[in-house]
């Protein structure tokens, strides 16, 4: 029985009394409980069912890296799955459930799978389930899954409640681990005035020394942290956070810190966790050392829980694991726990110490409580009912056989201390074989290297290895000095406080208790408890060949976790490397990973969710066109009207109704989002002439050139009209998918191969409100509006004829007018300050009523540039078309010598005359072609698929003239004019359409030019 | 070799599995082999394989610088689909996906190849018109796939968000006969069935050095000594062009690193795979219940196989978006693969200039899933000197300027 002792408990608060239920049942803890510590004051043991076997199990640790105690929290939009109890706050009304059971956590169905679990070694899906063939997606595949995955699912629909956010942050030492290591280093190296942040996982400081005990400067640690802390927080250059992770170590001093704001206090408002990102120039990982279990059958039963944990439960929280107890271990560490439960009145049956010779003063100090020692001994099995109820105690050397049994209702197991490396490891530092403490611990020579090849990682305490208090400080001092100066700050000799423990004597190595256990034994004994590896199953892997450590990890499973293998990946390198006959060291261990510790993923996401994913740009016009009916859609990041609705209208009657307005009145389109470059400096001119096929160093000023621009490849990537502003200045346009990528591909050619070229590029899409004019009545209208406003621009023909622009006012408004068109219809595209868009679009929408004006959306441009066969990037190319598909040839400079992409379009399938070229399509029965249908020609290929001789770029219904229009490529297409092909669509049906000329509408274009 | 079945592991539990064989040996390497195939990843062992059962060379050393199986093919997110749109790739795509169906029949080992279906996701009117596009050609090129409606896609991801205030979904492209396989599993067979037909599998062996004489293949040099050989095959994925240097000609080809990463494990609660393309995310459920999740790939080369972190930021935000139930699970772990990326993102599956020197490479983002198909082709061309699968695979494209570009159609690797 686990129970609340009357006393003890540093972390709780007993004048707090806290009520929380676990599966439906209402408990009671107190402030400063984890839901661990509070589950056992509770006499709830279980806490959980293993992964494959579905076994019953207990808490076997008090921190982070707790294998068997995870649990569903909150309910709702706060529901989470695989939450540790040992890392859980406890607060009040928390709500927990024990997962991977049915129905429940006492009696549950899939424990079948323990009965199997001979069958079901490692690796036995890869040699079952093969035959037959179906079964596995349908019955095995399907059954697996079921049984395996831990936690419920989040509901399907659930929304999270909660929002997390992102800081950044710059140090020149991160210290990870609030132990007294960590407050030590930073001590040390804030003395050098270096800025310095400590981050603290748990909610409390100082780690374990408060419960192991001895002296610090002459105090109990618990003085000194308070003073330490004290003292740190007083400094101006020292940032402390607890409930802190850090969570990865990346290149160039990159870290991650994980806090968890409130999931202590859910609700209570601001975000739930923050991820800070930090750069640091230095980075001290103190992060201490994690206790190995012992290997003997049944250490997986509940109740037997690691020494060094169990003693927390009875230090920090006052709660006794069970009330007779064994304590196994191959180190002296252990008989601190046999002293800590002696002292809490709870019966120690036993300490079997594996080693023959034993141990040192702390055995003594046990041994003279009156408790029994062995030596030389080992757990050869735990009985269990369903938590701890006898142990069976043997030779360490032996087999397992000769038993004494003792009654005890919970186990202290201990197998040595492994110092926590991850950190150091995220980023390439690499470790070295202790032989005497049996660990692998950061190899001070190989630390993770920054850009300037030297080393940016610095372990402190126990994280580099050493235990005793003394020896914790001394290291912790020097890394937190040398940190700092490695940061650039001069060594300032700042003391180590002294730290005092007792003497410890040499343990021993033990990877499987008792050495030569049988076979049975060793299928009961557990490495990875959460995956049910054990033994036998690394013992199996090796067997079969899987000698690397990555293939027995991968074929067993152990250490793939949610701990991680913090608590097994030793214990089961040991095994495989004795399996093969190997040193560990030879061995070496599997790599790791960021996270330290699982981190949500909301917090990765950070703010950046809902309507901020990503920021929505809109146009000066936006609203207006929100609130006229537009039916938006995305395009890049901006959005834009895709036609305007009105009521009753569907979607392509509104489209039908834009297109017919614009040919035979006025359409006023929001055309802001076009990418505008001003490309400028005396070598503008020139540079353009590269990024153009087509001669832009010739334009006059005042004039206007549609221009292509094509890959270094050759292929077509935008198009848009240049204009010449004056002697070194252009204006390109883009279109609106291309601005940026535009502005970045000409910045990354003036930066990497003409940097000696004097050009500037500056993307001003956004200065701008742009509105295109169009149709028969735009002269009206701009007329209209300057006749009201007493003069302006003059927009005759003879004064800005086609392909030329001019400032001036327009209706009072400063504007720059380009006469350009996209859809064959008179047109004006005028460009105002941004700040005057809204004010412009209303002056035209009032001036142009009398001449039946109506904004018309992306669908209707898309239609008007197809009628009068223009192409669009993106539908009619896709970055493997060049404008010689497309008829351009006219574009392609002759005269210049070089442009990006000619070079590449003289390659022998660039000059392919059987490439597909651009043809207007017209269907038999005039009705629309499917969106990128294939024409079909004779027969099949080498593999087997029909041969295909073109395709449909763009195709749409046409208003102007009543019928489906669409413009494809076609393998020899433009000699083909008035053939019929086949197009297959994938509704069955097979669609036949004509090639014609792609210019549907105003051939002559004469319309354009009035 | 001892083969798998029920009735096998049933026999050797009752003698606590102490009977079973190694799966392939582990053999200190021969002075001469026919053919070496350098890199044991997924690509190599399926190009030994094949050699072996279609052609009968089976003098055959696979060379392998660290473990089998440890490069890309064991740390990919395992999407398996041959909806690509050009005719050259969906037909190689295709007969890996075919051979994917049978594999762990032919094999004798269970890669748990689960054609649960992919999705890909259609978020812009640019992406619906991509994907309609290529349902059309898929069509025609024997491949099977559909265009459905939004409520088609929730009712298959129950757990996905249609109405994303951002980017809403407007349906997608599905290929029910997709999915996903256990990637060390599909190593791993392939290694048992090499090895069982005599093929030396040799493992912590790194080729330094690629001899040729007379402009032909001689032999490779390794760290366990010179072998020679009267082929080779160089199958290293992103040390592609670090081979192609020994040998002395260079490769179009750039390496960067790729990102996934995987959530706790949790109850099935999505049984198929889902790209979405325009936010750059995608996801499914492995059988142990992790969310496995995969993002882009970094914007400079590098060897380290470590991406930046805003990769996975940006990857988490876009499913968190999609899938807004993810929020509250948390990453377990997240690695890096080093891909090898040539000029149009497609693989080179080539004859070199050097005589009798073969090279499989580029797969990029996205070779896991062409596999069986790759290596099927690749033994064709090594045994015959001609396949129609690597045709317009060969390097010469690059001259030719006969690009086969899958990022056309809204399209993405992986
Ligand atoms: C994060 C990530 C996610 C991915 N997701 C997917 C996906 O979902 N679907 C998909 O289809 N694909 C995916 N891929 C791509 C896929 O993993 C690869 O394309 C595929 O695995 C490549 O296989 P390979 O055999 O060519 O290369 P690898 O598996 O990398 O094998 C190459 C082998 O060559 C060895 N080698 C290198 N140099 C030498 C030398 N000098 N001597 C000897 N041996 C050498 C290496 O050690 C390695 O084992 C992903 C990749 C990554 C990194």
């Amino acid at each position: 029985m686990s129970t609340r002792l009357a006393n003890q408990g540093r972390l709780i608060d007993r004048s707090k009394q806290i009520e929380f239920t676990f599966n439906g049942k209402r408990m009671k803890g107190y402030a400063g409980d984890t839901l661990a510590s509070a589950l056992l004051s509770n006499d709830q043991m279980m806490m959980g069912r293993s992964f494959k076997y579905h076994r019953p199990r207990g808490v076997v640790a008090s921190g982070s890296e707790e294998p068997n105690a995870l649990m569903q929290l909150g309910v709702g939009d706060r529901y989470e799955p695989n939450q540790r109890a040992t890392t859980t706050e406890l607060f009040s009304g928390l709500t927990a459930q024990s997962q991977n059971h049915w129905p429940s956590l006492e009696f549950d169905v899939l424990s079948i799978n323990n009965k199997l679990s001979r069958f079901l070694t490692a690796g036995f899906y890869y040699k079952m389930f093969i035959h037959p063939r179906p079964l596995w997606k349908h019955v095995y595949e399907p059954i697996i899954r079921r049984s395996a995955g831990l936690g419920a699912a989040p509901d399907k629909e659930l929304k999270d409640a909660d929002t997390y956010e992102h800081f950044y942050f710059f140090c020149d030492v991160l210290v990870i681990g609030g132990g007294v290591a960590g407050l030590q280093a930073a001590k040390a190296a804030a003395a050098t005035g270096a800025k310095v942040m400590l981050m603290e996982q748990n909610n409390h400081w100082g780690g374990r020394a408060p419960v192991d005990g001895g002296t610090i400067d002459g105090d109990t640690p618990e003085t000194w942290i308070e003073k330490t802390l004290e003292e740190l927080r007083g400094m101006e250059n020292v940032t402390l956070r607890d409930r802190c992770m850090g969570s990865g170590v990346y290149d160039h001093g990159y870290a991650l810190g994980y806090e968890r704001l409130t999931d202590h206090v859910p609700g209570q408002g601001g975000p739930r966790h923050r991820l800070w990102r930090i750069r640091a120039s230095q980075i001290v990982t103190a992060t201490g050392a994690i206790e190995r279990p012992l290997s003997f059958a049944g250490n997986d039963v509940p109740g037997v829980m690691l020494a060094g944990s169990m003693r927390d439960y009875l230090v920090n929280w006052g709660v006794n694991p069970g009330q007779k107890v064994v304590v196994a271990t191959n180190n002296d560490d252990a008989y601190r726990t046999a002293l800590a439960l002696h002292e809490a009145g709870v019966e120690v049956v036993r300490v079997v110490d594996a080693r023959e010779t034993g141990g040192g003063a702390l055995m003594e100090a046990v041994r003279e409580k009156g408790i029994r020692v062995e030596l030389g001994r080992a757990i050869a099995k735990v009985k269990d009912g369903p938590r701890v109820t006898k142990v069976a105690i043997c030779a360490q050397n032996g087999e397992g056989g000769a038993r004494e049994e003792v009654e005890a209702d919970a186990v202290a197991m201990s197998g040595g201390w492994s110092p926590v490396v991850h950190l150091w490891s995220h980023c390439g530092g690499k470790l070295t074989w202790d032989e005497a403490q049996a660990h692998f611990r950061p190899d001070p020579a190989r630390p993770p290297l920054g850009a300037d090849g030297e080393g940016f990682v610095v372990t402190a305490g126990s994280a580099s290895g050493p235990l005793g208090l003394g020896a914790v400080l001394e290291d912790a001092a020097a890394a937190g000095s040398k940190a700092a100066e490695a940061a650039g700050f001069p060594a300032k000799s700042v003391a180590a406080s002294q730290g005092a423990s007792e003497d410890e004597a040499q343990m021993e190595a033990v990877w499987l208790m008792p050495a030569k256990a049988d076979i049975k034994l060793r299928m009961k004994t557990w490495l990875d408890y959460q995956n049910d590896v054990k033994v036998s199953d690394v013992q199996l892997a090796a067997r079969e060949g899987y000698e690397s450590v990555e293939h027995t990890k991968r074929y067993t499973t152990l250490g793939m976790a949610t701990d991680q293998g913090k608590l097994s990946n030793i214990n089961g390198l040991a095994i495989l490397a004795d399996s093969l006959g190997s040193e560990i060291p030879q061995v070496g261990t599997t790599t790791f990973r960021p996270p330290f510790h699982p981190i949500s993923l909301g917090v990765i996401g950070g703010e950046a969710r809902g309507d901020i994913f990503q920021p929505v740009r809109k146009t000066p016009i936006y609203d207006w066109n929100d609130s006229n009916g537009a039916d938006w859609e995305p395009v890049g990041q901006w959005r834009r009207p895709f036609a305007y609705t009105r009521s009753g209208e569907s979607r392509h009657d509104a489209v039908n109704r834009e297109v017919k307005n614009t040919r035979e009145n006025l359409g006023l389109l929001d055309a802001s989002t076009l990418g505008k470059l001003i490309v400028k400096g005396p070598d503008a001119g020139k540079f353009l002439d590269m990024m153009y096929t087509n001669m832009m160093s010739t334009l006059k000023i005042g004039k206007c050139r549609y221009g292509l621009m094509c890959t270094e490849n050759g292929f077509l990537m935008d198009d848009g009209v240049v204009a010449r502003i004056d002697e070194d200045t252009w204006l390109c346009h883009t279109t609106t998918g291309g601005a940026e990528r535009i502005h970045g591909w000409m910045e990354e050619w003036l930066q990497t191969e003409w940097w000696d070229w004097k050009v500037y590029v500056a993307n001003v899409t956004e200065q701008y409100a742009q509105v295109a004019v169009v149709g028969p009545k735009a002269r009206k209208v701009l007329e209209k509006l300057n006749t009201k406003a007493g003069g302006g621009m003059d927009v005759s023909k003879e004064a800005l004829p086609f392909m030329e622009w001019r400032d001036g006012k327009i209706g009072g408004f400063d504007a720059r007018a380009y006469r350009i068109s996209f859809s064959g219809e008179l047109s004006y595209e005028i460009a105002v300050a941004a700040s005057d868009g809204q004010a412009f679009w209303d002056a035209l929408m009032e001036a142009g009523k009398e001449f039946n004006v109506m904004p018309y959306g992306t669908e209707t441009l898309h239609i008007l540039r197809a009628e009068k066969g223009f192409i669009m990037i993106g539908d009619e190319t896709d970055g493997t078309v060049i404008p010689q598909d497309l008829g351009l040839n006219w574009a392609l400079s002759k005269k210049k010598e070089d442009y990006l992409g000619k070079r590449a379009q003289q390659r022998s399938h660039m000059a392919d005359p059987e490439r597909w070229q651009l043809v207007g399509l017209e269907t038999v029965d005039g009705s629309v072609l499917p969106d990128g249908a294939y024409a079909v020609g004779e027969g099949v290929n080498a593999n087997g698929q029909r041969n295909m001789i073109g395709r449909v770029t763009s195709t749409y219904h046409s208003a102007t003239l009543d019928r489906g229009i669409a413009m494809g490529l076609v393998k020899h297409g433009p000699k083909r004019m008035g053939e019929v092909l086949e197009f297959p669509g994938t509704d069955g049906k097979i669609y036949q359409a004509k090639i014609v000329d792609p210019v549907f509408y105003d051939k002559e274009g004469e319309k354009q030019n009035v | 070799m001892k083969r798998y079945s029920a009735f096998a592991v049933a026999r050797e539990a009752l003698r606590y599995h102490t009977g079973w064989e190694r799966a392939w040996r582990s053999p200190e390497p021969k002075r001469h082999y026919d053919v070496v195939i350098v890199g044991a990843g997924g690509h190599g062992l399926a190009t030994a394989y094949y050699l072996g059962k279609n052609y009968g060379i089976t003098n055959v050393a696979i060379v392998e610088k660290g473990w089998l199986g440890g490069g890309n093919t064991g740390r990919n997110t395992t999407i398996i689909r041959s909806n690509y749109l050009q005719d050259p790739s969906a037909a190689i795509y295709e007969k890996a996906r075919s051979l994917y169906e049978t594999m762990s029949q032919d094999l004798n080992y269970n890669v748990m190849f689960s054609p649960r279906g992919v999705i890909m996701l259609a978020q812009t009117e640019h992406e619906i018109r991509g994907y309609k596009r290529t349902a059309h050609a898929n069509a025609l090129q024997g491949v099977q796939t559909e265009w459905i409606s939004p409520e088609r896609v929730k009712e298959i991801v129950p757990i996905i968000n249609l109405h994303g205030p951002r980017y809403p979904v407007l349906g997608g492209l599905w290929q029910e006969r997709g999915g996903t396989a256990r990637h060390d599993a599909v190593a791993w067979a392939y290694a048992r069935a090499c090895s069982d037909m005599g093929m030396d599998i040799i493992q912590k062996c790194e080729v330094t050095g690629v001899r040729t004489e007379g402009g032909r293949v001689a032999g490779v040099d390794t760290t366990k000594g010179a072998i020679d050989c009267d082929k080779i095959g160089m199958i290293v994925a992103g040390n592609a062009s670090v081979l192609s240097e020994m040998a002395g000609f260079r490769l179009p080809m750039e390496s960067v690193a790729l990102q996934a990463m995987v959530s706790e494990p949790i109850k099935p609660c999505m049984d198929v795979v889902v790209m979405a393309n325009t936010v750059h995310g995608y996801m499914s459920q492995s059988d142990k219940g992790e969310m496995v999740i995969g993002g882009g790939t970094d914007g400079f080369n590098n060897y380290t196989q470590r991406g930046s972190f805003h990769h996975i930021e940006e990857t988490v935000r876009a499913l968190c978006e999609t899938f807004p139930m993810v929020s509250r699970l948390k990453m377990l772990r997240q690695w890096g693969g080093i891909v090898d990326v040539t000029g149009d993102r497609s693989p080179l599956i080539s004859k070199t200039p050097v005589g009798n020197c073969f090279v499989n490479c580029g797969w990029g983002t996205g070779g896991f899933k062409s596999i069986p198909g790759s290596g099927w082709a690749m033994a064709e061309l090594m045994a015959t000197g001609h396949s129609p699968l690597t045709e317009e695979f060969s390097m010469n494209r690059f001259k030719e300027g006969k690009f086969i570009d899958e990022s056309v159609a809204a399209g993405v690797a992986h």
